[in-house]
This record gives structure tokens, sequence and C-alpha cells, in this order.
């Protein structure tokens, strides 16, 4: 199949279009602005639902409703727009509904900046929103995992009825690559449960109110259920260099791949580096890191926030080895040598 | 008239269930009108209703048609997702004046300003309800609710929201009313205005909102029989009962 050259948000449009998303439905800030505006353009030509909503909050409950009719819905934004998205996906989780957000994440807290950042790790995989749920989280690092991490959202998403996440920095929606865009066999599976009019069957209801304390917690014991299936089925993960490797780096996102080069550049100087890249942030790719501490001297954990997803890779090490970190602040993306200097600083302290 | 035969029944829109509102309520004979409605247009199969947070929250064990609960306010951006990628469906939304005139108050402006080709039941009853009788927005000044103590100062709190006049002002609404139920032939203009709402929609002409005024008898400490008259006598003449606006193409509806 032929390449193309495309931009990140661009990208995760064009594969929802090819996914079979029925309806999107956003609110422009940057930096994901261009998924909207791919969106405003192609949904209207295929005879899709698009609409720019007067909110974020808007957007999601169009969402929800278009979850709710049956149809395979979207919407993106970045972390101010993905924190007022939050009541929505509570709700979607709650309902059970299948939903992709896209969060190409920017630099805060607050306003902050529009510089690639991964500081909305917490936000993404420990719910979010109130009430205990969890979306499934991906993480691409490149254009092309963009794409398949956008499908893959889809069938997920309708697979556990739960909402799916693309957890996107900034440089992930801006930089362009090229790119192969599949054609998706997949196909939803039936929706019986969805909200279509009760002609030829008793009424549906899509709700999450349990008035009584009985009810919400059978209710909870059953979604409980559901997120340990996720758990055992759903971790996924890359692995660079790692065989050999003493010191593991754990990494995801723009930050695995600022890694990957760096640790070519250390492997080239006979250092015993390699790459643990998690692919579902939620469900955590713990098991696999569990397995590695046979295997790795220390672990360094690098993300472009203050040390997030360092405390899943500390519970999944559970003290064994030692994990040290780093991370980038404020929109700051690090630079392959900035990484190959801490990787000699560690060498030093725990490999010699 | 032959012997046996039936002319009055429980619309095949409402379950047979006793509801949770309180003597007096008048959501009661709203739910019913729509009931009415749907039954009489025959639409209750490719009917979807969202119900509200509120005291209609419930309303899905009421109607007897698909139901989706929608978080506090967003039942119209619920409404818009569901119709525009099943235009095939009715779609309504139920909602109270703290849900829609409160925390929703941009969902619905803007689904009247889209001309969302969707049908809005909004019930005025000018407190807040389910949790226990605080101001509304439509809460009318000097009215004693439990966080006005000593009456809604506009000074202070503002003054109540008039939602049948604003959504007129929209370019996108197509039809927009202001009833109430509280003597039969309110009740009978009533049902025609969300019959007409429903007809909007059917006919594809865009957003409809039917504001009905409605009692709170148990928030506002009165007896069923007083909450009836102290609507007619401080509600109306605040919230005056008429069409505010109906587009050329629904006059012309049949």
């Amino acid at each position: 199949m032929a390449k193309v050259l495309m931009k990140g948000n661009e990208a995760i449009a064009e594969a929802a279009i090819r996914a079979g998303c029925d309806g999107y439905f956003g609110y422009p800030i940057t930096p994901q602005t261009e998924l909207l505006e791919y969106m405003s353009r192609r949904m209207p030509e295929l005879g899709r639902a698009f609409v720019q909503g007067e909110s974020e909050i808007a957007s999601i409950n169009m969402v929800l409703g278009a979850a709710a009719a049956g149809k395979r819905a979207m919407t993106s934004s970045s972390s101010p727009g993905v924190s007022l998205k939050q009541e929505g996906i509570s709700f979607l989780a709650g309902n059970e509904l299948p939903a992709v957000i896209v969060n190409i994440m920017r630099g805060g807290p607050g306003l902050g900046n529009v510089q690639p950042s991964q500081s909305d790790y917490f936000q993404a995989t420990k719910g979010g929103g109130h009430g205990d749920y969890f979306p499934i989280v991906l993480a691409p690092s490149t254009v092309q995992e963009a794409i398949d991490f956008t499908i893959l959202a889809f069938e997920l998403a309708d697979k556990y009825r739960n909402p799916a996440m693309i957890l996107g920095d900034g440089s992930i929606g801006q930089i362009m690559e090229p790119v192969e865009l599949p054609e998706v066999e997949s196909k939803p599976p039936d929706k019986p449960w969805a909200v279509t009019g009760c002609k030829g069957r008793e009424k549906n209801i899509i709700r999450s109110l349990y008035l009584l304390a009985g009810p919400l917690e059978a209710r909870n014991v059953i979604l409980q259920k559901k997120y340990r299936e996720i758990e055992a089925n759903e971790q996924r993960h890359a692995e660079f260099m790692l065989e050999g490797a003493e010191m593991v780096i754990v990494a995801y996102g723009t930050t695995g791949r600022v890694a990957q080069t760096a640790i070519t550049r250390a492997r080239d100087e006979g250092m015993p580096v390699g790459l643990f890249r998690p692919i579902t942030l939620y469900p955590y790719p713990k098991d696999a890191i569990s397995s590695l501490v046979e295997q790795a001297r220390v672990f360094l954990v690098l993300e472009m926030s203050a040390g997030q997803m360092l405390e899943d890779v500390e519970l999944a090490v559970k003290g064994t080895v030692p994990v040290e970190f780093q991370g980038w602040l404020g929109g700051r993306v690090p630079t392959p040598s900035e990484v190959t200097q801490t990787i000699k600083e560690i060498r030093t302290k725990y490999l010699k | 008239m032959p012997e046996g035969e039936v002319v009055f029944a429980r619309p095949a829109a409402l379950e047979d269930t006793p509801t949770h509102y309180c003597p007096g309520c008048t959501h009661g004979i709203i739910h019913r009108l729509i009931g009415e409605v749907i039954d009489e247009l025959g639409i209750r199969e490719i009917t979807v209703g969202i119900a509200p947070v509120g005291c209609a929250v419930l309303a899905y064990h009421y109607f007897n048609f698909d139901t989706v609960e929608a978080a506090h306010g967003r039942a119209p951006a619920v409404a818009t997702g569901i119709k525009r990628v099943s235009p095939e469906n009715v779609v309504f939304t139920y909602q109270g004046d703290g849900d829609l005139a409160a925390i929703g108050t941009a969902e619905i402006v803007h689904a009247a300003n889209r001309g969302e080709n969707i049908t809005v039941v909004f019930v005025n009853n000018a407190v807040f309800g389910m949790t226990g009788g605080q101001m509304a927005p439509t809460t009318l000044p000097g009215q004693v609710t439990t966080s006005t103590p000593t009456g809604r100062d506009v000074k202070v709190d503002g003054y109540p929201v008039k939602v049948a006049e604003i959504l007129a002002q929209t370019t996108g609404a197509a039809y927009i009313a202001r009833r109430t139920v509280t003597q039969p032939k309110y009740v009978r203009s009533c049902k025609k205005a969300i019959k007409t709402a429903f007809k909007t929609q059917l006919a594809g002409l865009g957003f409809a909102l039917v504001e009905v005024l409605s009692t709170c008898s148990t928030n506002w400490g009165m007896s069923p029989m007083e909450a009836l008259r102290w609507l007619d006598e401080n509600m109306i003449p605040y919230y005056p009962l008429g069409d505010y606006k109906v587009i050329d193409e629904v006059k012309a509806l049949p």
C-alpha cells in the first residue's frame, strides 16, 4: 500500500472515518484543531454527522447521545478541554457506552501552553471524572500508531462498552509522517441495548442512576468485573533493545520515541540499556514490567510530566529494583542528548 | 355507543405504574399529555426520550419507550447526538427549570439556535424540586425558598429567567410556546402545544419547545389546591401564557 504524508491530527481523523465513526462532535482547541477541521470536511462528504458543539461539555454529551443510539462516535480536544469532558466520560462509563475521546495533551495546569506535554496521565488513566471507572487509554508514539490505535480504540470501546481514549502529546498531533491508511474490515457488533425506538422489542433504558445502595453496589461490581477482564486481556506494550538490558527505560508516546534514539546511541557505546514502551496506559502493562525485575538492575522512567506514570512503574516493580525518574515540565520535549546524559549518570550510579 | 367500547384508557406510551411525584405535582399531567400525543401521532416505537436530572429523573420508569438519562442540563446535547446520527427517530427532552434554565443554559440556547430538529418539554415550577426547594433561575422575586429564606432579592439573586421569551429570539427556533396545566382549559391547550411541538419535528421544521408552568406544592409549602391557585395568580402574570414564536411552516401544519 502506498504511503501518504499526514499530520497526526488529520491521520487520527481519517482513521476514525475508516473505523466507521458515524458522528464526530468537537470544539476547537490548540494543538488538536486540525482534527476537528478535517472532520468538518470529510464527515458531511460521507453523509455522517459532524457538529461543532458550543462547548467541550456539549460535545462529549453529543457523543454520549450518538453512542446511546448505537453508533460509533468520537470527540477530540486538548488538556483544558478534556477536563471539561470528564463529566461526560464518567457518564459514558456509568452508562456503559462505547465512544472514543482523543486528548492531544498540552502543557498545564490551567491554561498552560500549547506545547507538547504528558501531564494528563493521572486524569486519563485513573478515571478522571467521579466514580469508580477507567477509560481504556492508548498512547501512540508515531503517526502510524495514532492511526492504528484509533481503529483499535473503536474496537475496544465496542468490545467492552466503555469509553476509550487516545492519549497523544502535542507533537503526535502536529508532526507529519509517511503513513499507511488501512482498510478497516471489522464491523461494529450488534448493539441490542441501544435506544433506536422500541419497535418489536421491550423498551431500552440507558442510565447510571441507581437510587439505593444495594443496586448501585451490584452495578459497580459488574463494572469492576469488566475492568478486571480488560486488565487481564488488553495490556499492550512495545520493546526496543531490551535483550540483555540491565537498565530498563520506561517511557511512552513522544518520550518513548526520544528514548529510542538515545538508547541506540548508548548501545553503540556499549551500555546495556533498553526500552519498555507502554501502549495501553489503562490497562497498564504491569505484568510485563513485573517480569522484567528478574533482568533489570534499575528502571528509569522518563515523562513529560512531574512523574505520573512513575507511580504505576513503582507499583509494578514493588520495591524490588530501584526506580529512577527524569521529567520535563511546561511543554518542553527532551532531546536524545539529554536522555543519553541521564542514561550515563544512572549507569554510573547503579551499573558500575 | 356500542356496549363495552373503550373510550378512555392509559396511553400505550405510559407504563402502568405509580409515580414518585408528590400529591398536587403536575408532572403527572404533563407526562400523560406527552403519552397521549405520542400515541395519537403513532410514534411510540420510534421515539427516544431524554430524562433530566431533577424530579423527572425517573421519567424512564413512567414512559413506555426508549429513554436515555442525561447529566444535569445536558439533555439538549444528548438529544442532538441521537438525532444527528439517527434522524429517523423522534427525539425529545423533558427538563425542569434547574436543569434547563440554570446549568443547561448553554446547551438549550445553542440547540435552539442551531434549529436542532428536536422537541423540548420544559417544566417550570420556579424551584429546585428534587434537592428540596432551593431557588431556581425561575423563582419569582420575593419568593421564599430554602436558599432564599427571606425571599428572592433581585439585587442579590438576579431576576427570574424567562426561557420562552429568550429562546423565541433565536433564529433557529421554529416553535416556542408557554402553557400551564392548572385548569382543564389550560390542559387542553397545553396538549395541543405539545402535539404541535412533536409535529414540528416530524415535519423536519427544527427546534420546538413548550414551557409548562407547573406546581410544586411540597416545596412551596402549600396544599395542592393552594399551589394551583398560587401558580395562576403569581406565575402566569410573570410568565404570560401564549405562543412566543411560530414560524409560518409550523402555522401551516395540519
